[in-house]
């Protein structure tokens, strides 16, 4: 029978050694879990839910017809063995009828994600033109239709040619006599299959695919598109407390400028 | 070569099984088969039903999300299977790491190791706090978090789909095993060999002893990864009852008084 002493000190061991492990463990589990600039297959939920999900099957990965998604290796940096893709290699071809994302049997990737209901029965219908892997982003200073060379090959390779990336043009005022067909991309449509990052003629490509985490900014509730009904919802949703300096506020508005000299 | 293949019997077999499996699953990736397609985490049957690792299912729905129902149904019936029947078979005759902590052991016994260890202050229950720990670890930081490591993942889905830096891993693994502790990754610390072991309560597979036969050789405790699972050897008759047994059969292989063999139910004599 060991002595109180023993077990004591024990006890205290093994807690000691389980908090070290554990510390150590959960500090590597929480970095490498997290992958900011990762892109998913479409359909996938958010990226915090997405890793929870992920069974890590390659149901997707094998689904995929032109080998564009990968299950992530160790040293790819990324969280292992969920899905991904690198545009500048494989891009998102974009199919009608989505493969990848039906067979997913954990609910990683949602059905619902890239569908769309149809105006003419009222039917819901896989809808690839819905999918929100990311959004393209111009480096302007490196693209060379902003310099004035003629090149529309990301204009022309984006599957929604005139929506997703629309031409600008512009007098080149340096010539006198040129114009510049500079590519802009239209968030709100971009589904970020990454075929202009793909097509991209520089040696880097000046136009890249990043996650919508990164790229969108959030508005807050201080600001509303007065002229937008659906947005004007939002207000009800404002969770700004009352300012305790607004009475201040009325009474110095309200107030005889004498009394504000005075103070 | 007849002796030799006699007793060997349930080593060749477990290999067969391990690599068909896997040649399966690799068939199912690259060429296009769909008798076994995924890898050992999900996998789709006959392009019908689904399989599924219950241990991961577990870790998934401790870090906050309930996976949908075909990987449930899935993981329910590898559960019952290797609770009702298989016992804790998943390690010796599915896992691939198996090949390679038996490799280790194997390099043991030609460089003469093999019973001599390096005093590793770790005992066998190391394994349960582990296997505890990836619960809590799965909850606090919102991710499956043995999955986030695990050698065994990457080395099954490293054959199917591509390995990366994960032999890195695997060589972590065999080096343990080889010079710091005898069986250590299966018998000290893999969480799911512990999972297995505790859910390893009342199945039917198990290895029967016949004391009358026994003539004490103590050849099955030499090659057992497990040795504290044959405390009854040489004592009386009965089942191999603990969980830690994986039924790999080796004691049954090198037994050559047929004190031991694989009975399929508790009743039978």
């Amino acid at each position: 029978m060991p002595s109180r002493r023993e077990t004591i000190r024990k006890l205290l061991q093994g807690a000691g050694f389980l908090g070290l492990g554990g510390l150590t463990w959960g500090a590597y589990v929480d970095e490498a879990k997290s992958a900011e600039l990762i892109l998913r297959p479409p359909g996938a939920i958010s990226e915090e839910d997405f890793v929870k999900a992920c069974v890590k099957c390659g149901e997707c990965v094998i689904a995929c017809p032109y080998d564009t998604l990968k299950l992530a290796e160790p040293g790819d940096r990324k969280p292992v063995g969920t899905p991904f893709f690198e545009p500048r290699k494989i891009a998102c071809e974009m199919c009608p009828d989505i493969p990848c994302v039906p067979v997913c049997p954990s609910g990683a990737l949602d059905v619902n994600l890239v569908s769309s209901v149809k105006e003419k029965n009222k039917e819901t219908m896989l809808d690839i033109n819905t999918a929100k892997m990311g959004i393209a982003v111009i480096d302007t200073s490196t693209c060379i239709a902003y310099w004035g060379i003629q090149c529309d090959i990301c204009y022309r390779a984006c599957p929604l040619m005139d929506e997703a990336i629309e031409l600008k043009y512009e007098r080149n005022e340096r010539t006198g006599k040129h114009a510049f067909l500079k590519p802009v991309v239209n968030n709100e449509v971009c589904t970020g299959c990454g075929l202009c990052e793909h097509a991209c003629v520089t040696e880097k490509s000046a136009i890249k695919v990043l996650p919508l985490s990164i790229i969108l900014g959030k508005v807050g509730s201080h600001y509303i598109k007065g002229w937008d009904e659906d947005d004007e919802k939002r207000m009800e949703e404002n969770d700004v407390e009352e300012d305790e300096n607004m009475d201040k506020a009325l009474d110095y508005l309200n107030s005889d400028w004498k009394d504000i000299v005075d103070e | 070569m007849n002796k030799a293949l006699k007793n060997n019997k349930f080593l060749i077999l477990r290999r067969i099984i391990q690599i068909s499996i896997l040649l399966l699953f690799v068939g199912g990736n690259y060429w296009g088969w769909n008798i076994l397609r995924g890898d050992l985490s999900t996998a789709k049957v006959l392009d019908t039903f689904y399989l599924s690792d219950p241990y991961f299912v577990i870790q998934t729905f401790a870090s906050g999300f309930v996976v949908a129902a075909d990987v449930l149904v899935g993981a329910l019936i590898i559960l019952l299977f290797y609770a009702l029947i298989g016992g804790r078979a998943f390690c010796s005759w599915v896992c691939p790491m198996n090949i390679i902590t038996d490799s280790a052991n194997r390099l043991r016994k030609i460089l003469k190791m093999y019973r001599e260890d390096v005093k590793v202050p770790i005992n066998r229950n190391l394994r349960y706090w582990i296997l505890g720990l990836s619960i809590v670890l799965s909850a606090l930081f919102g991710v499956a978090a043995f999955e986030a490591v695990s050698p065994i993942s990457m080395l099954h889905r490293g054959i199917i789909f591509g390995m990366g830096f994960g032999w890195a891993a695997i060589l972590l693994v065999f080096f343990f095993d080889l010079f710091v502790l005898q069986n250590g990754w299966c018998g000290y610390v893999c969480p799911l060999g512990a999972f297995y072991s505790l859910t390893n309560k009342i199945s039917i597979f198990k290895i029967k002893h016949t004391v009358e036969n026994c003539t004490e050789c103590n050849k099955c405790l030499i090659v057992c990864p497990e040795k504290p699972v044959l405390a009854i050897i040489g004592k009386k008759s009965g089942q191999i009852t603990k969980g830690e047994c994986t039924n790999c059969g080796r004691c049954i292989d090198v037994c050559e008084d047929h004190a031991l063999k694989f009975s399929f139910n508790k009743y039978n004599k």
